[in-house]
């Protein structure tokens, strides 16, 4: 075996002295695809970006050689002829690394000029040919193209012609299709795969998402808290995990823990006809000073939702998905109907300038909400006691303090966020932290019981998930589950993960630029999908998730 | 099914729980410079707040023949004293002076034995005189003491500039938030009427309200805070205008809440970074607008003590340097300290360092 083409010994990495990365060795031959997998906080980015020294405040030990050339010992200068010449990275999010105020081709350019040394007039066609290579249509258009110009997959094909810009032996690529669409995904691989091969250059790729790992990668490193549990070839780790975190990860995809169910007979608890929900947008140009256009984010919605069940909306970002929850929540002006519970929003509960009737009030009672990010969804300047006890304030404004924080330690065990007993004086002092002290899944449980206290009947949840690691996931599902069972819960499911519908919905919507494609039971739409937009999402996913019911 | 595997670990014993607005405290302590700043910055304010113990040409407490005084509350007239006249008693009248002397008579003195607007008569040179025992910093052109004015000037000053910042952050506040809460329509009118408001010349303005009414501390408070909160609401807009579409506002309103709980509740705590920011150099800023005024004769009425008229009596009196150099030090060192403040303070809240 010839020497490999990347050798790395004993790498660690400290911030202000507290160690992240613990002495990892690993080694990435010429061509080879390697993933490094982990949680977040796992430390495989500072890992990986801390090879081209790009984190200025991390101490890092050990030695990487590449090709020989120890990366952690070279100047600050000849590390420059490094980074970008030798070794080059795609981020995560192509719209934060591309810079807004230059065109696409001038950017890619630039590493051109500079480290091909060509001429303008020569480098222009080499950006031509490189975004062409990337699969980006009309190339030549797309060169004079500034980024907030480019769709998201766009953007990313315009980052990996960057990268590619100055033929590097190595590419680094930090969860390079986190932010883009299932389908979009696959062919961001594909093309990754085809190029690699073709330019014979070895990948890094850096992900938490293991069923990328299995598609993709030859070889795969685990990081477990900064140490390396496990590494070997796919297969090998996949088929025989031997560490028990490797295994947990694995095991850690969502289950259908039912199989199909009946529609129970009682009254739908959301109930949507002709549902459209439509905003103003600003016209280009001159028109946009006397008129403004419409944009159609939803149209023709119709569905029921019963108690007990779960309807999952399925779709791609910018599909309507969210836009179906803001209004399901009453948060929006829509046309057509929707009823909660039998009683409709009406028009004047909409926008911020609303009327706030003591009708509205007990409508909004019913439907509460939990969404994404964990981090946004509670203000960071109330406490626990505050933030889960304010729907309490509002709805039943006539509990005592004793009262309502014996109300909100309730719902806080129910969310499996409190032990069921403790001392007095401890669980009080639990109730006074804030936000900050929490992980993402603890968040989200917080974020739940905030819906859960005023005892609505419908839950809107907006990408529960999305954002916590795939362990957590999978607690943070089988508490909605647990929930359901108990509250006789409806869930609005919105999501672009499959499995998360595989592993809540009953029923399943699937909406493409604001219309619905094709509707159904889970079981109907996902193992035998109709339309070709649904086949293409499960077929997406469709190497990742075996549909078998049990 | 567990559930708990991520545990929320209850058994270990949790540290007391730390709120954002303690933590930036923490970081503010921190920085020494800013955090010694606020201290001195306070002793002076208190020490100033309680100028008539200080710098007073009445004593505090006086005993004659046998009867215990209080002239600082209540001057009781010169025939409680021995002398002749029913007018309040001079304690500077070398008559007075020897009463005192007598045994069982003693009065007991501030430390500066001068009130900002008296004027020592009895000084050896003609006014403006230098330091001496008496006038410690001297005195300026009409005879008064030059340490008491200051000690008077920087209380106003600071008292006035309190005053200033808390209408202006009120208004702005208010402002902004109103603005960026609802957005659109009310926005772009606000937005408007702030661009035509703020192009007004303020200080033709200034000169000629004090042209039209009596000058005097409340009509240029009420002038210069019709102009001062602009700045404060640009910020305070775009915080409302970032927070108002973040999901735990959105949450808040699925809950059923009011515009006002919302606003109050939600928006406003986590949109108090900048206005807390600027505090001290809009404190800075608006001493400065009064010692300019003053300086230019626009400001408080004659015979007020001023920072700004004692530098205008400087300028005027080139010669007499201890007016002009203690009102400079003064100044200085009141502006050094609240730009040390501000310094430490924008750095305590800092999102970037707020991590830990």
């Amino acid at each position: 075996m010839s020497a490999p083409l990347l050798q790395v010994r004993a790498l660690s990495v400290a911030f202000a002295g507290l160690e992240v990365v613990h002495s990892i060795d690993f080694e990435l031959a010429a061509g080879e695809r390697l993933a490094l997998v982990g949680e977040s906080g796992s430390g495989k980015t500072v890992s990986a970006l801390s090879l081209l020294r790009l984190l200025p405040e991390a101490e890092v030990g050990g030695s990487a050689l590449l090709q020989g050339r120890d990366l952690l010992r070279l100047s600050e200068r000849e590390l420059r002829g490094v980074r970008g010449d030798e070794v080059a990275c795609i981020f995560q999010e192509p719209m934060t690394a591309l810079n807004p105020l230059y065109t696409v081709g001038n950017q890619i350019g630039e590493i051109l000029t500079l480290k091909k040394g060509l001429s303008a007039r020569q480098a222009e066609a080499r950006i031509v040919e490189l975004l062409a290579a990337t699969g980006m249509p009309e190339p030549e258009r797309r060169a004079r193209a500034y980024p907030h110009q480019l769709s998201g997959g766009q953007r990313q094909r315009a980052m990996i012609a960057m990268a590619l810009a100055s033929e590097p032996r190595l590419l680094i690529a930090d969860e390079p299709t986190t932010a883009l669409d299932a389908s979009l995904r696959t062919q961001m691989l594909e093309l990754l795969g085809t190029l690699q091969q073709r330019l014979g250059m070895a990948l890094l790729l850096i992900t938490h998402d293991l069923h990328l790992v299995r598609q993709f990668a030859d070889r795969v490193l685990v990081l477990e808290r900064g140490h390396l549990v496990e590494q070997g070839p796919v297969a090998q780790v996949f088929e025989q995990a031997q560490h028990p975190y490797t295994r947990k990860l694995l095991g850690s995809r969502p289950k259908r823990e039912f199989g199909p169910q009946p529609l129970p007979a009682a009254p739908p608890v959301l109930r949507a006809r002709q549902l459209a929900v439509a905003y103003e947008v600003p016209r280009p140009g001159l028109a946009g000073w006397f008129k403004r256009g419409r944009f159609e984010a939803v149209r023709g919605v119709e569905f029921e939702l019963p108690p007990g069940r779960t309807l999952g909306v399925v779709g791609e970002s910018g599909s309507g998905k969210s836009t179906l929850a803001l209004a399901a929540l009453g948060l929006l002006r829509h046309q057509g109907e929707l009823q909660i519970m039998g009683e409709a929003w009406g028009e004047s509960g909409m926008g911020p300038a609303r009327a706030n009737t003591p009708r509205l009030r007990r409508l909004r009672r019913q439907v509460q909400v939990v969404f994404q990010d964990p981090f946004s969804s509670l203000s960071p300047r109330m406490n626990i006691e505050q933030i889960v006890g304010e729907g309490l304030l509002v709805h039943e404004p006539h509990l005592s303090v004793p009262q309502r924080r014996e109300r909100v330690l309730q719902a806080l065990r129910e969310v499996g966020l409190l032990p069921e007993a403790g001392p007095q004086a401890e669980l009080l002092r639990w109730l006074q932290r804030y936000p900050h002290e929490f992980s993402g899944g603890q968040r989200q449980r917080i974020a739940i019981a905030r819906a859960l206290i005023v005892q609505p009947r419908l839950l809107v949840l907006d990408e529960p998930t999305s954002a916590l690691d795939v362990t957590v996931q999978q607690q943070v599902l089988e508490l909605l589950l647990r929930l359901q069972r108990e509250h006789h819960l409806s869930y609005l499911l919105i999501t672009h993960d499959l499995d998360v519908i595989w592993a809540l919905a009953h029923q399943v919507l699937v909406l493409q630029s604001g219309a619905v494609v094709e509707q159904g039971s889970a079981e109907q739409v996902l193992q035998l999908p109709q339309h070709p937009y649904t086949q293409s999402l499960v077929q997406a996913c469709a190497p990742l998730c075996p549909r078998t019911g049990p | 099914m567990s559930v708990l595997t991520e545990a929320p670990a209850a058994a270990t014993p949790l540290p007391p729980a730390l709120s954002p607005g303690r933590l930036a405290w923490r970081r503010f302590r921190r920085h020494r410079l800013g955090f010694y700043s606020l201290i001195l910055f306070g002793l002076l304010f208190v020490l100033s707040l309680g100028a008539e113990l200080i710098a007073n040409d009445r004593p505090l407490l006086a005993r004659y023949g046998g009867q215990l005084h209080v002239p600082l509350l209540h001057n009781p007239p010169e025939t409680a004293f021995g002398g002749d006249f029913e007018t309040p008693t001079d304690f500077h009248d070398p008559f007075i002076q020897r009463q005192f002397e007598q045994p069982g008579n003693w009065a007991l003195f501030p430390p500066i034995r001068f009130h900002h607007s008296s004027i020592n008569y009895f000084a050896p040179e003609p006014h403006p005189s230098g330091p001496s025992a008496s006038n410690w910093l001297g005195t300026d052109d009409r005879g008064r003491d030059v340490a008491a004015r200051l000690l008077y000037g920087f209380r106003l000053s600071v008292l006035f500039a309190l005053a200033l910042t808390a209408v202006g952050v009120l208004l702005g506040v208010l402002a902004g938030a109103i603005q960026g809460y609802y957005g659109g329509r009310v926005d772009l009118v606000g937005q408007r009427f702030i661009e035509v408001w703020g192009s007004m010349p303020e200080l033709y303005l200034l000169i000629i309200f004090s042209a039209l009414f009596e000058p005097g501390l409340l009509l240029l408070l009420v002038l210069l805070s019709l102009f001062g909160w602009m700045g404060l609401s640009d910020y305070v807009r775009a915080e409302f205008l970032r927070n108002r579409q973040l999901d735990y506002v959105r949450a808040a309103r699925a809950m059923g809440l009011s515009n006002w709980q919302i606003m109050r509740r939600h928006i406003l705590p986590n949109s108090l970074t900048p206005v807390v920011t600027f505090l001290p150099f809009r404190m800075s800023a608006a001493i400065l607008a009064l010692t300019a005024l003053d300086f230019l004769g626009l400001g408080v009425p004659p015979g007020t003590p001023s920072l700004g008229e004692l530098l205008a009596q400087g300028k005027n009196n080139l010669d007499a340097w201890w007016i002009s150099l203690s009102t400079f030090a003064v100044l200085v060192l009141t502006l050094l300290l609240l730009t040390f403040m501000g310094d430490a303070l924008r750095d305590a809240l800092d999102p970037r360092k707020a991590q830990r």
